[in-house]
């Protein structure tokens, strides 16, 4: 690890200092409980992820060779096989998205899912009802899911913790049935069916292919925009509200803005994930964006890790293969696995698989420093 | 005119159902602060349990009181196993346990009892009372008497004895209840128990109506929580009466609303808390809550 990284990581412990007790449910009680000194704190449970904002040179390695890999890949695989990495990336891009909004401001939001459905429903809707070429659709998908996260932010901003929960989860909830309803443009429970991007001529790649070409060409696009914004002062606002909102708002964070922001731009990431869906898909139905969706996205970017970085990416690993191979054992084992998991993950390792592989290559780094 | 009060009895009588999953909601939330997402699945897998015992051969009765006795051990160990060690952190962390407690304790439902439909006996005659050109199902009666039987239980146990009083202690104050010998622990463990029964009455009177089936009480937790939102998360008379509102609210506009009609229906809860929690977040019957940074 770079000596940059390491400052940032030692200014981040120290900034999130004060334990979490002031967030904790009724602040009378919080204030008369003497905060547990013995015990480690789960405030800073996400510091840690600060730490890994900007990666060192040996992280851009990893990500140049991981970008190698996945461009070389679909020319190895069955096209099975390149379809479920396809739709890896789709659910990494959402995953990004609540990411940003759990991991990185500390909001919590249960209906995800919603905002995912309404990229790809809008994206089907052009495609059916205007025959828009498939690119154009992305930033209007994106757009769309923006300003719609936009608009329910700025309720959330009044809401705290559980109560945004309890909202976005309703929110979820709703969305199915509202979409049965408007059979007229949604295509009601039959869902809507629609052509999938055809791959170009001179690319003379199989359809499986350009499909993961274009997913992976949004991936690569989301990830830097996430990038982007999380190092420049958006991210650190967003990152003062999650540890500590009080003294956030004495530095001067506009604490109702950046909450509202993350709650669009995490909604715009979901959006743009759901229009890459029905690309990959050629299909949308109702019942594919169940509240069981959005609890399954909460679920994998908590096991993946959250406010890192390759979180969203282990997170749809996660969230692909897991189901695929344990669903042999029975209809309801990856929901067991799912569940305890992510108890055990918040009790063990806060910050998901991403913080255990940091932890891990920290370690076997120590153990061969000292032989 | 006997439309329309035809309705409210309707309503009442789904009300009772969501008051009693929200007076588990809110029992929980006053020992501990914590909205427990997952109530409404520990009261399907209690639903099951009774159904178990059912299915073996024993009286409803008997099986729905061992049901019961299961639910309130069932409910302290998970008290001392889950969230006992994320006690205090923040809220994040706790609604994300108990979210994942929700997916577990659903799949595995669905991984004991599969997720095919189950019918659950249900206790109360068929019929119904016929009375001026009303007629209320004896069912919708049994529901009504019995939420009114726990909440009458749970105000003696609350006012009129002394593990009641330990347990308001423990709710108003952790740290004096523990300085004046209040075994807190236990408290907490036996708010999770009690909620635990309740939640598991409020889903033997569910699965008649519904079915059984491991997805059943997902549906009734987003009006148990508009209830307890309403009534107030730290109020249980307010939960119920929460409850009622919100059923009857619902009733009437999935009839008069042209628009809603039963399909949108669940839309309700969700205005309902939208609008409690920006009009008044603390809920019509809920204490105001002072921020102190």
């Amino acid at each position: 690890m770079s000596e940059r990284t390491n400052e940032r990581g030692a200014f981040a412990n120290a900034g999130s200092e004060p334990p979490g007790e002031d967030r904790t449910r009724e602040p009378a009680k919080a204030a008369d409980t003497p905060p547990r000194a013995g015990t480690p704190s789960r405030g800073r449970v996400l510091a840690p992820a600060l730490a890994r904002v900007t990666p060192g040179r040996r992280g851009w390695i990893a990500v140049a060779a991981l970008l190698a890999v996945a461009c070389y890949l679909p020319f190895q695989l069955v096209p099975f096989r390149v379809f479920q990495f396809t739709m890896v990336m789709v659910y990494a891009v959402a995953l990004l998205g609540l990411n940003l909004l759990v991991g990185h401001a500390g909001q919590i939001s249960l209906g995800h899912g919603a905002f995912f459905a309404v990229g790809a429903y809008t994206t089907a809707i052009m495609l059916d009802r205007w025959d828009l070429p498939h690119l154009a659709t992305l930033p209007i998908a994106a757009a769309v899911a923006f300003a719609l996260g936009l608009a329910f932010g700025l309720p959330a901003v009044r809401l705290r913790g559980l109560y945004l929960a309890l909202v976005t989860l309703a929110i979820a909830i709703f969305l199915v049935p509202l979409l049965k309803r408007f059979e007229s443009v949604t295509g009601g429970s039959m869902g809507l069916t629609l052509a999938k991007p055809a791959p170009p001529a001179w690319t003379g790649l199989a359809e499986d292919q350009w499909l993961y070409f274009l997913t992976l060409a949004v991936a690569v696009l989301a990830f830097l925009l996430a990038y982007g914004l999380l190092r420049s002062r958006v991210g650190r606002a967003l990152h003062a509200v999650r540890d500590n909102e009080a003294a956030a708002e004495v530095m001067g964070v506009r604490l109702p803005f950046y909450k509202t922001l993350a709650f669009a731009w995490s909604a715009m990431f979901a959006g743009a994930a759901g229009c890459a869906y029905t690309w990959v898909i050629g299909f949308v139905s109702p019942d594919s964006f169940v509240v069981t969706l959005s609890i399954t996205m909460l679920a994998g970017i908590v096991i993946g890790g959250l406010g890192s970085f390759s979180g969203p990416l282990l997170g749809g690993l996660f969230v692909m293969f897991v189901p695929s191979i344990s669903q042999d054992v029975n209809d309801a084992a990856p929901g067991v696995i799912f569940g305890l998991l992510i108890i055990v993950v918040m009790y063990v390792a806060p910050t998901g698989l991403a913080g255990l592989a940091g932890r891990v290559t920290r370690s076997t780094k120590n153990i061969l420093r000292k032989e | 005119m006997t439309g329309f009060l035809q309705q409210v009895i309707e309503g009442l009588g789904a009300g009772a159902i969501y008051a009693s999953l929200a007076l588990a909601l809110v029992l929980i939330y006053q020992f501990t602060g914590i909205v427990n997402f997952a109530q409404g699945e520990l009261a399907m897998f209690s639903t099951y349990i009774a159904w178990q015992f059912t299915a073996a051969g024993l009286p409803f009765w008997l099986a729905l009181a061992l049901a019961l006795a299961v639910s309130f051990a069932g409910g302290m160990l998970i008290e001392r196993v889950v969230i006992r060690p994320v006690e205090g952190a923040p809220e994040l962390t706790v609604v994300i346990v108990t979210v994942g407690l929700f997916i577990f304790v659903n799949a595995a439902a669905g991984w004991i009892w599969t997720f095919l439909i189950k019918d659950f006996p249900n206790p109360f005659p068929g019929g119904a009372l016929e009375a001026g050109g009303l007629s209320v199902g004896y069912s919708t009666l049994g529901v009504l008497a019995v939420v009114g039987v726990v909440m009458g239980l749970l105000y003696l146990l609350f006012q009129h004895t002394k593990i009641g009083l330990g347990m308001r202690a423990v709710a108003a104050n952790p740290a004096s209840a523990r300085l004046v010998g209040i075994r807190v622990g236990w408290m907490l463990a036996l708010g999770w128990g009690l909620a635990a029964t309740v939640g598991a009455v409020s889903g033997t009177l569910v699965a008649p109506l519904l079915f059984l089936e491991p997805n059943m009480m997902g549906g009734v937790l987003i009006y148990a929580f508009a209830a307890a939102t309403l009534g107030g998360f730290d109020s249980p008379g307010g939960a119920v009466a929460g409850g009622l509102i919100v059923g009857v609210a619902e009733t009437l506009a999935g009839a008069y609303v042209g628009f809603i009609g039963s399909d949108l229906k669940v839309g309700v809860p969700l205005v309902i808390i939208l609008f409690v929690l920006l009009l008044r977040p603390q809920g019509l019957f809920g204490r105001a809550v002072v921020e102190r940074a």
